[in-house]
């Protein structure tokens, strides 16, 4: 093979960190109705109805939720989603909770 | 009450309407569609190739709650609003569009994706209408309390109308 081969960086052990969690949650508010928020988060993330109705009854009695986890991209997706719906959610790495 | 919806063929859902609904429906979408500006994106053609907009929070309360922060940082709030927010405005537009489209007096049906159109769609009325009345979550008590002399009545029958139709559409899609 020529010179054009690509160079193998060998990165320090320090620098390699495991990719944080990020999450998404949604925040309470007095307009969206708890069928809808139910169902949105039926919809949007495959839940079971039972698993999506918890998570509402979280966002209504505790004033937020984790609805998902993951990349910040993905975060960012569902995010992206939720607010189409008109569900007020924000995302941050998992740590800040 | 007879309008509203019901399951439908092949996940669709079927409306029913009165005339006079349907009128009243429609001026309260063109209201999204007069208060939710196309994307505006830069006058720079690959940003505006890539849909990216503006970074700003909205001033104005009801954009701010139709097109919340998706992040507690300013900074980056303002990042991800600039990739997103157009678009955003964009798909709450056609989905108000779909709805002057599709909407009818008397029974006609939705296919599964005019539905979720119709679902997006009114709950950006009653976010709209909702931040403008400053409605609690015992909203429902003070309009069944409320005089019907009061100014705010008008405002807050449609209000309690579009939570009707929108649970009922829920209930449908189920």
């Amino acid at each position: 093979m020529g010179s054009t081969a690509p160079i193998t960086v060998e990165r320090p052990s320090s620098d390699v960190r495991p990719d944080l969690p990020w999450v998404t949650i949604v925040w309470n508010d007095p307009v969206n109705l708890m069928s809808y928020v139910t169902y949105v988060f039926q919809t949007v993330f495959g839940y079971t109805k039972e698993k999506a109705e918890k998570l509402m009854m979280d966002v209504h009695h505790k004033g937020k939720a984790v609805v998902s986890s993951g990349t910040r991209e993905e975060m960012e997706r569902d995010v992206q989603i939720l607010h189409s719906y008109g569900l007020w959610a924000t995302l941050q790495p998992d740590s800040v909770k | 009450m007879s309008s509203g919806f019901s399951p439908g063929k092949g996940g669709g859902v079927v409306a029913r309407f009165e005339a006079a609904e349907v009128s009243l429906l429609r001026s309260l979408v063109s209201m999204t569609l007069g208060l939710v500006t196309p994307g505006q994106t830069s006058d720079d053609p690959l940003e505006r190739a890539l849909g990216i907009g503006a970074s700003e929070a909205p001033s104005d309360p009801v954009l701010a709650r139709l097109f919340p922060s998706a992040y507690e940082d300013d900074k980056e709030a303002a990042e991800f609003r600039r990739y997103t927010e157009a678009t955003l405005r964009d798909g709450k537009r056609a989905d108000a569009q779909t709805v002057l489209d599709s909407a009818a007096s008397g029974r006609f049906d939705l296919t599964p994706e005019q539905a979720q159109a119709w679902l997006r769609a009114l709950n950006d009325i009653r976010l709209t209408l909702g931040t403008k009345l400053e409605v609690t979550e015992e909203v429902h008590d003070e309009i069944a309390m409320m005089s019907e002399d009061d100014p705010r009545y008008p405002a807050y029958v449609t209000y309690d109308w579009l939570t009707y139709l929108q649970d009922s559409l829920v209930r449908a899609l189920w």
